[in-house]
């Protein structure tokens, strides 16, 4: 494991950042700012015609490290600990299961969670309980 | 005008991931990891990104969905659904044994598409992989294995 510093000032302004983020797409568009959902409607088929704004939105979260680096001049850069071959299995169970649940942390965990959603405080109890026990497993069991 | 939005309120968001430090794997671990808390490895920084995120959207949701309408659409699109099905057991547990394998959730595996290489790139690759596996299941009309409820 890669050691990392406790950044509570930090955590919390980018949190606030990430609801602002909510707010304003709710205040524009009267939508819920769930990555997943925006993300897996990217692909087809279509229900809507909100692709180009879909688009958008995406393409903004995509650049913001760059946009940061510009800002700071060091481009943020992710520490990825897990192999190749754990980071597909990964990728595939966060990508079915966002779906599956109609959510993910930040549609569930953040917005979901703001509106007092019954659906959602499950949803988020039951990712992290299963998270805990996956970082549990794999650091400390097996 | 409405994409030039979308992107701004995408870029935020973004930033928000990546001041917060949600956008770097090792720091989500590493708040996974409670069985490190004796040891002093455990980083409880993410509560703080929930903590700040989940305030400020209940505060401004409160002042928003007062109004009669968007500012750009006719009405608010708000999930309607309040049944505890198995979907919304099964897929959330699904998603956090993903979750806590790599330390990626959609919205960061997005901020990594640029600044991850390769690895973070098969994440996404099999992220979609994952999200169009899901959708096509839950289009079938013979997915009896839950009852399929409307997508947000």
């Amino acid at each position: 494991m890669i050691a990392t510093a406790f950044t509570p000032a930090a955590s919390l302004l980018g949190g606030a950042l990430i609801g602002a983020a909510a707010v304003a797409l709710m205040a524009a568009t009267g939508r819920i700012a769930g990555i997943s959902g925006i993300a897996a409607r990217l692909l087809p088929p279509y229900a809507d015609a909100g692709l180009g704004g879909r688009l958008a939105f995406v393409l903004g979260i995509v650049l913001a490290p760059l946009v940061a680096g510009l800002v700071t001049g060091t481009v943020p850069v992710p520490r990825i600990e897990a192999s190749l071959p754990l980071l597909a299995l990964a990728g595939l169970l966060v990508g079915f299961g966002a779906v599956w649940g109609n959510g993910c942390t930040s549609g569930h965990g953040v917005c979901g969670l703001a509106r007092l959603s019954r659906r959602s405080l499950v949803a988020t109890a039951v990712f992290m309980a299963t998270a805990f026990a996956t970082v549990l497993a794999t650091r400390h069991l097996l | 005008m409405l994409i030039l939005l979308h992107f701004a309120i995408g870029l935020v968001l973004g930033l928000g991931l990546v001041i917060a430090g949600m956008a770097d794997p090792a720091k989500v671990l590493n708040f996974l990891d409670l069985a490190a808390i004796p040891a002093g490895g455990w980083d409880p920084s993410l509560a703080f990104v929930l903590a700040g995120a989940v305030a400020v959207t209940a505060l401004g949701y409160r002042l928003v969905l007062r109004r009669p309408r968007p500012l750009f659409d006719t009405r608010f699109h708000l999930p309607t659904a309040t049944d505890l099905d198995t979907r919304i057991l099964l897929g959330p547990a699904i998603f956090g044994i993903g979750w806590g394998l790599a330390g990626f959730c959609p919205g960061p595996a997005l901020t990594a598409l640029t600044t991850g290489g390769a690895p973070a790139w098969l994440f996404l690759a099999a992220m979609f992989a994952g999200m169009a596996g899901a959708r096509w299941l839950a289009a079938r009309p013979a997915a009896s294995l839950a009852p399929v409820s409307p997508g947000r």
